[in-house]
C-alpha cells in the first residue's frame, strides 16, 4: 500500500501538482530510527518533541522500521517522500545502501540530515555525532582510570563484533589516549562478544580466568557491558573487576547498584535528538547554509560547527554513577 | 545398537582429546571446578538439544527453539516484573506451558496442514520475535527490574553445582527413560525410520510429529526462564541464531537429519563438545578473527566423524555370491 501510495503521488508531482512545502502548516521534521522500539531512539524522540514545543511551528514524526535495516528505513523514507515533509534527520542502519533514496528526497526539496550513524556524504545535508570518536576513545579510558589506584593496572577491551565500525574506531582512539595520557595502565586483550548476551558473558568470565589480575573491563557496546557486569557479579569479583565502557543507564542500573560497575557513560539521547531536530529546522529554514565551517545553533546545547564533511560533534559523552543513575534509568 | 555405542565412545574420546589440546594453553580450564562451570553454562543447549532431537528423529526440525525461548523468557521476565512476589515455580510452570503451547502450535501445522516442518519454525521463528517485540514494545527487562529469587533460584548451589545444571541433568535423566521405555518414546524412532512402517504398527506419525514438537517447545520454554534469569537481562534478540547451535548440538551427537536415528547420551555429548569450543575459544588466546572459522571447522570434523562411523555398510544376502566373485 505505502508503494502504490508513493507512485501515485510521484504521478502526481509529475503532473505539476508539486508545492514547495507546506508554508502556512507547522514543518514537519520527520525522526527516522534504526528501529523502533529502542529505548535510546525512544529518548531521542523526547528530546526531538522538546525541540519542537521550543521552536513551536514543529511536528516531529517519529518513525523507523521494527528490525534494523537499510531496506526497512527505504520504505520509511519512500513514504516520508509521499508524505513531503519538510525535513529528514535520519540515523541510518547502512551508510551506502540509503544514499540513492536519500537523493531522491533532496531533489524533492526535503532538507536531509544524518544524527548518530552516519550516511554517506552525498546522501545527506549534514551530519550531527553524538560525540567525536576522539572525545569518546578517551572517555572510555578514563572512566577506567580514575578508578584505579595511580591510574596503574591491567584493563581489557570487551567489544560488539570484530567488524563493528564504531567500536573499532572508538578502541583505536582510546589506545591513543593510552599512550599519550595513561603510561601505566596495561591493555591485555580486546575480545568480542559479538553483542550477545551469552557470548559477551563467557567472553568476560575468560577475561577474568586468563588475567586474574585484571582491573577493569571497558565495554564500548551496550549488551557487552551488561553481560560483562553479570559475569562480575557471578565470579564474586565485584570491587575487584571494574566494568565501565558505554552503556544505557536503564540497563545498567543493577550494575551501578551491585557495585560491578562504577561509572560508565553515553550520550544523552535526550539532549540528540533535540539537537539533532535543532539542526535540521535551522538548515530547512534556510537559516544555515549546511557548507563546512558552518555553525549552525542547536537551542540550550549551543551551537556546532560541520567539518570538511560536514559533520559536527555534539558534546563529551555523558558520564552515569551512583549519583545520577536513579535519575536517569527511568527516562533511557 | 553397538554401533550407536562406539560412535558415542568417539565422541567422548573427541571431547576428551579437545579438553587435552587446551590444556596445553590454558591448564586452569580442566580444573574440576571450571568444568562444572563449563557443564552448567552448556544446560540450555543441553536441554534444547534433547527437545531437538526428538523432533530430528521423526524427520522433522525446529528451526523456532531460539524464538520460543526468547518470548518464554520475556513473558516469565515481564511477570516478574509486574508481581514480583510470584513464586518461582509458579513462574516455571508458566514457562513450560508457555513454550508447550508454541511448540504445540508448530505440531499442530505440520500435522494438520501438513506443511513442510522447516518452512512452518521458519514461519513461527519471525512470528514469536514478532510478539516478543509486541509484548515490550521493544523495551529491555533490565537486572534491577527482576527480583532476586527471579535471578537467584538457578545460581543456587547444591553440591558444588548451580541448580541450572542440576535442571539439565533431571531433563536428561526423564528424557532416557522417555526415548528408551516409552511406547511414546519409542513410536519417534519408528515415525523417523519408516513412517510407512509406522502407520502399518499403528502409530499415527502426525501425532508423534506433533508431540515431538510439543516435547521440543515445552523444553525451549524451561530454558527460556533459565536463561533469562541466568544473563539477567530480557530483550527481543535474546539466543539470537541460537537455534543453529541446537541443531549443530543434534548432528554432532549422531541425529541423523533424515529421521530415525539419535540417542540422548549422544545429543548430550554434542551439546558438550559445542560448549567446551565455546567457553574454551575465550581463554585459549586465539584471535577472535579465527574463532568462528575454528568452531565451524570442529563441527564439520566431529560430523564427519559420526557420519562415517554411522555408515551402514552393505548387507550381505548371499555369502556364497560374494566369494564367487
Amino acid at each position: 500500500m505505502k508503494k502504490l501510495a508513493g507512485l501515485m503521488m510521484t504521478a502526481a508531482m509529475a503532473t505539476g501538482l508539486m508545492a514547495s512545502g507546506a508554508q502556512a502548516d507547522n514543518m514537519r521534521i520527520a525522526l527516522v530510527v534504526k528501529a523502533l522500539g529502542i529505548g535510546f531512539f525512544e529518548a531521542a524522540n523526547k528530546g526531538a518533541q522538546e525541540a519542537a514545543k521550543e521552536l513551536g511551528d514543529v511536528d516531529i514524526i517519529y518513525t523507523g522500521p521494527t528490525d534494523t535495516t537499510a531496506e526497512g528505513q527505504i520504505e520509511v523514507i519512500n513514504s516520508l517522500i509521499a508524505q513531503k515533509v519538510d525535513a529528514i534527520a535520519i540515523s541510518a542502519n547502512d551508510t551506502d545502501a540509503l544514499v540513492p533514496t536519500l537523493q531522491k528526497a533532496m531533489k524533492r526539496g526535503i532538507t536531509v540530515i544524518s544524527w548518530d550513524s552516519a550516511v554517506a556524504p552525498e546522501g545527506r545535508m549534514a551530519h550531527l555525532n553524538p560525540s567525536s570518536n576522539e572525545l569518546i576513545g578517551k572517555m572510555i579510558i578514563k572512566l577506567a582510570a580514575d578508578n584505579l589506584p595511580d591510574q596503574t593496572g591491567e584493563v581489557a577491551v570487551l567489544s560488539a563484533t570484530t567488524t563493528s565500525t564504531n567500536q573499532n574506531i572508538w578502541i583505536d582512539e582510546m589506545k591513543k589516549a593510552m599512550k599519550a595520557d595513561y603510561p601505566n595502565i596495561k591493555l591485555e586483550a580486546t575480545v568480542y562478544g559479538d553483542d550477545l548476551a551469552d557470548k559477551s558473558y563467557r567472553e568476560a568470565q575468560g577475561l577474568m580466568q586468563s588475567y586474574p589480575d585484571l582491573d577493569a573491563i571497558i565495554a564500548p557496546t551496550s549488551v557487552g557491558i551488561v553481560a560483562a557486569a553479570q559475569a562480575v557479579v557471578d565470579a564474586g569479583k565485584v570491587g575487584k573487576v571494574n566494568v565501565t565502557g558505554l552503556g544505557l543507564p536503564s540497563e545498567m542500573a543493577g550494575a551501578i547498584e551491585s557495585g560491578a560497575s562504577k561509572s560508565f557513560a553515553i550520550w544523552n539521547p535526550i539532549d540528540l535528538g533535540y539537537s539533532a531536530t535543532m539542526m535540521a529546522y535551522h538548515i530547512a529554514k534556510g537559516d544555515v547554509k549546511p557548507q563546512p565551517e558552518a555553525e549552525i545553533p542547536i537551542g540550550r546545547m549551543g551551537s556546532v560547527t560541520l567539518d570538511e564533511t560536514n559533520s559536527a560533534a555534539m558534546a563529551d559523552p555523558f558520564v552515569y554513577d551512583k549519583s545520577n543513575i536513579e535519575q536517569f534509568k527511568t527516562i533511557f | 545398537m553397538s554401533l550407536l555405542k562406539s560412535r558415542e565412545a568417539i565422541l567422548g574420546a573427541a571431547i576428551v582429546a579437545l579438553l587435552v589440546l587446551i590444556a596445553t594453553r590454558f591448564p586452569a580450564f580442566v580444573e574440576p571446578k571450571n568444568l562444572l562451570e563449563v557443564f552448567n553454562d552448556t544446560s540450555p543447549l543441553i536441554i534444547l538439544a534433547l527437545g531437538q532431537m526428538v523432533v530430528i528423529l521423526t524427520r522433522c526440525i525446529d528451526l523456532s527453539v531460539a524464538a520460543n525461548l526468547a518470548l518464554t523468557g520475556m513473558v516469565c521476565a515481564m511477570l516478574n516484573v509486574a508481581w514480583p512476589g510470584m513464586p518461582i515455580g509458579v513462574i516455571m510452570v508458566i514457562a513450560l506451558a508457555c513454550g508447550a503451547l508454541m511448540g504445540a502450535v508448530n505440531g499442530l501445522l505440520v500435522w494438520k496442514l501438513d506443511i513442510p516442518p522447516i518452512v512452518v519454525t521458519l514461519g513461527t521463528m519471525t512470528i514469536y520475535r514478532g510478539i516478543i517485540f509486541l509484548l515490550s514494545g521493544g523495551a529491555w527487562v533490565n537486572s534491577h527490574e527482576m527480583s532476586r529469587a527471579f535471578t537467584g533460584v538457578p545460581r543456587t548451589q547444591i553440591l558444588g553445582l548451580p541448580l541450572l545444571g542440576w535442571i539439565a541433568i533431571v531433563v536428561a535423566l526423564i528424557m532416557a527413560v522417555v526415548m528408551s521405555r516409552t511406547p511414546m518414546g519409542r513410536s519417534f524412532y519408528a515415525t523417523g525410520n519408516n513412517p510407512h512402517a509406522a502407520v502399518y504398527t499403528g502409530i499415527d506419525v502426525g501425532r508423534s510429529q506433533f508431540l515431538a514438537f510439543t516435547i521440543s517447545g515445552t523444553l525451549a520454554g524451561l530454558a527460556g526462564y533459565l536463561w533469562i534469569s541466568r544473563y539477567a537481562v530480557a530483550y527481543v534478540d535474546i539466543a539470537g541464531g541460537f537455534e543453529l547451535d541446537v541443531v549443530a548440538a543434534c548432528v554432532i551427537g549422531g541425529a541423523s537429519i533424515a529421521g530415525g536415528v539419535g540417542t540422548v547420551v549422544g545429543t548430550i555429548l554434542g551439546a558438550l563438545f559445542l560448549g567446551v569450543i565455546k567457553n574454551a575459544l575465550p581463554v585459549i588466546d586465539i584471535s577472535p578473527f579465527w574463532q568462528m572459522a575454528i568452531s565451524g571447522a570442529a563441527i564439520l570434523v566431529a560430523v564427519t566423524f559420526n557420519s562415517r562411523s554411522g555408515r551402514a555398510r552393505g548387507r550381505v544376502i548371499l555369502k556364497s555370491a560374494e566369494h564367487a566373485q
